[in-house]
């Protein structure tokens, strides 16, 4: 701890001399990492996508992230160095290896895990006490109540309780659908905060059923915003769930409900908020995905900040978007608890003149455990504990999942269902959240659910041409590099086991796959039937559940195979920084 | 949907359902509440046009203008390509019909509607897209044609973040 505590300083001191980053300026001790200098009258805390990861974790960020036409080379798709050049983090420091994937497994030695809900109790409280009584806010944006195997089970239940005693006031959601409706709302009954959603609403048939709604006369099914004073002054949060719950999940969970990202709606509320409810600030709760936030800001006026999330990006400066009615700031707040957003406000009568924003890493090593939240913690995981932790395999390298086409994790997962279910091909989602495991420690089954703990983790084995398997590749590739934001979905490519192709991201739909090859080597045809097994279908399936299977491949004693890599070829990003080592 | 056009929520839902059914297939008979005020028959040879072009030529013998006049409502993405909920409304005067193209289905023209004098221009409906196209949207006004185009994404789902 000592030797860890200095390295954290000397990060600290260095970045602070070299490029006065206000957060670090003051480093005489490794705790005044979180020392804030006083700023506005009130504080907004915001945490997003922490996958319901209750301890801390280790979680290696993406190495490609590929931005495309007016997306290429702006935050977030930045990784690696140019990342840490263009918002001036110090190489070998360890905010670079909070925000980057820069010397990963070298830097986990030093720095150790991040995140943990009592560690970000301690820091919550803590950033809430500087703040003052009744000037400060604590807001999630969403994918809290999924991620872990203890999630899953509980449908969310065990997050709700941990989220009253955070303190989370406003939340909207995103895997929280996931659980279906009555799941949703029983959790909702328990939780003491607000749960925002402007953007659901009911179709039609269930609005002429007359279903249950929090406005019939809109048709919109949750509250869509909530005032609150802070410092004097009122400040309106407006929740935006994900735009694409029934699209991205099975419809099944959701049939009641439709989505969309609702520009116009939003933009009624907004200045209805304005005008008739007079608030002083609008801030929207968002889980829309950065890309899609930094359009909806240079369309839709009357917003002072966007605080986002879903895609996962850690960005450590707000980026400003200008619109017809002013300039909206718009963040992202990481995932997995390592991060918690701070925005320091200075509020006037009917406007926002200033603020200050930070993203914190939320360092498990600098910070001491909340007891309260760390005995919750240990009450609600104590039944499954012992058959969780026994441990499954020893990895051989950096298991990681996070990178627009592959990782690791994903090798592994499609390795182990072509194995076990006898497949020549895998497909397997391009989720952003799971925790990376380091080289040479315990692997155990709460790891593996910690990386598959879904609510429709059925396995299938079907038959697809090849031309059906390019579809679905240009399919997913367009949700992800479409040039317009509104057309993307967040996520990342579908993992491809046993096939290997080329990607031109800046292509069209339909022209961006190419040189599709089987692991033997030969091409893929068109009209040939393959055997294809896969997991997180949108359609109901029937096959054991994923971590069974990656389970038991893993209990074999198997690993990955000797050549790694993605089996992807990208064309025509050559200078992209969206890739490590570019750019 | 824009349920200040029509005054009574439950009446604007019977009245989509009245249209559905019409899109469906039963095109030959009467179109009941929608279609009421036509006199003239129904469109065959447009509905048969493969391409946009061609239909909309079929339909009215003339090429429209793209205008900021018409408000065409519809997903970025659909929910489910089977009933896409595309609606439209406009702001031009002596509009005598409202029809509706989805550029990559077997064949283009989705739906037409006559609007009888003295109606609000109001149209909302459900198409079914077999894959992303544009939709595009005429209107038929003082005896010229505008045009709207959306585009919308029919994707095979899932890989959320």
């Amino acid at each position: 701890m000592a030797i860890r505590r200095r390295d954290f300083l000397k990060g600290t001191a260095v970045a602070a001399a070299s490029l006065g980053l206000p957060r670090l300026a003051r480093g005489s001790d490794a705790a005044s990492v979180y020392d804030i200098e006083r700023f506005g009258n009130a504080r907004i805390l915001h945490l997003t996508d922490t996958h319901a990861q209750l301890n801390p974790v280790y979680f290696r960020e993406p190495g490609v992230n590929i931005g495309i036409g007016e997306m290429a080379g702006r935050p977030p798709h930045l990784v690696g160095r140019a990342f840490l050049e263009r918002f001036g983090i110090r190489p070998d420091s360890a905010d670079a290896y909070a925000f980057t994937c820069v010397e990963f497994e070298k830097s986990a030695g030093r720095f150790g895990k991040l995140g943990g809900f009592a560690h970000l109790k301690t820091l919550v409280d803590r950033l809430r006490d500087d703040a003052g009584e009744a000037r400060s806010m604590l807001v999630d944006g969403g994918d809290l109540w999924q991620g872990t195997g203890l999630a899953n089970l509980m449908q969310g239940r065990d997050m709700v309780e941990v989220a009253n005693l955070l303190g989370i006031e406003a939340m909207t959601g995103h895997w929280e659908f996931t659980y279906g409706e009555q799941a949703l709302r029983d959790n909702l009954e328990r939780f003491k905060g607000e749960f925002l959603a402007q953007n659901v609403f009911l179709t039609e048939e269930a609005a002429f059923n007359d279903a249950r709604a929090f406005d019939k006369a809109s048709g919109r099914v949750f509250k869509p915003s909530v005032i609150k004073e802070l410092g004097g002054h009122r400040v309106a949060i407006v929740g935006q769930a994900f735009p694409y719950v029934p699209i991205a999940h099975p419809r099944r969970f959701t049939p009641d409900w439709t989505f969309g990202i609702r520009e116009e709606e939003l933009q009624k509320h907004v200045d209805a908020l304005r005008n008739t409810d007079k608030v002083d600030a609008v801030i929207l709760l968002s889980h829309n995905g950065m890309d899609v936030d930094l359009k909806l800001a240079s369309r839709v006026t009357g917003i002072d900040v966007i605080l986002g999330g879903h895609t996962h990006d850690a960005v450590p400066q707000p980026i400003a978007v200008k619109n017809a009615g002013g300039t909206t700031l718009v963040t992202n707040a990481g995932s997995n608890g390592k991060f918690l957003g701070v925005l320091d406000l200075a509020l006037e009568k009917g406007k926002l003149s200033d603020v200050k924003y930070h993203l914190l890493p939320v360092y498990s090593e600098l910070l001491k455990p909340d007891p309260a939240m760390a005995e919750l913690i240990g009450r609600l995981r104590a039944p499954h504990v012992t058959d969780w932790s026994e441990k499954i395999a020893t990895p051989d390298r950096l298991l990681y999942r996070r990178g627009n086409f592959s990782g690791p994790v994903d090798e592994l997962i499609c390795t182990a269902l072509r194995t076990e279910l006898d497949a020549e091909i895998a497909l397997s989602p391009g989720f952003r959240w799971g925790i990376t495991a380091l080289s040479g420690q315990p692997l155990t089954m709460e790891d593996v659910l910690a990386e598959t703990a879904i609510s429709y983790p059925e396995t299938y084995v079907q038959e697809m041409t090849g031309s059906q398997i390019k579809d679905v590749l240009e399919d997913v590739c367009d949700n992800l590099f479409n040039p317009d934001p509104y057309y993307q979905q967040g996520g990342d490519m579908v993992r491809a086991g046993g096939l290997s192709y080329t990607c031109t991201p800046a292509g069209t739909i339909g022209s961006r796959i190419s040189e599709l090859r089987l692991a033997s080597g030969k091409a893929l045809i068109a009209g040939h039937r393959y055997k294809v097994a896969g997991w997180a279908s949108v359609n109901g399936q029937q096959g054991a559940p994923v971590w069974d299977v990656v389970g038991k491949y893993l209990r074999s004693g198997r690993m990955l195979p000797e050549r790694l890599g993605s089996g992807v070829t990208l064309r025509g990003v050559e200078d992209n920084p969206g890739i490590a080592g570019q750019g | 949907m824009n349920a200040t056009t029509l005054p009574h929520p439950t009446r604007r839902l019977i009245l989509q359902g009245a249209i559905s059914v019409a899109l469906i297939g039963l095109g030959n008979l009467p179109f009941g509440t929608a279609h009421a005020a036509a006199n003239d028959k129904y469109p065959e040879e447009a509905f048969r046009q493969k391409s946009e072009a061609d239909a909309i030529k079929a339909l009215y013998g003339k090429t429209a203008e793209p205008s900021d006049k018409i408000k065409l409502d519809a997903p970025e993405i659909a929910e489910n390509g089977g009933v896409v909920p595309i609606s439209v409304t406009t702001t031009l005067d002596k509009v005598t019909s409202i029809s509706f193209f989805v550029a990559e289905n077997p064949s283009a023209l989705a739906a037409s509607y006559r609007i009888p004098d003295g109606t609000i221009p109001a149209v909302a409906n459900r198409l079914k897209m077999a894959k992303s196209s544009n939709v595009v949207a005429i209107i038929e006004a003082d005896g010229k044609l505008y045009s709207a185009t959306r585009e919308v994404k029919v994707t095979v789902g899932g890989c959320g973040g």
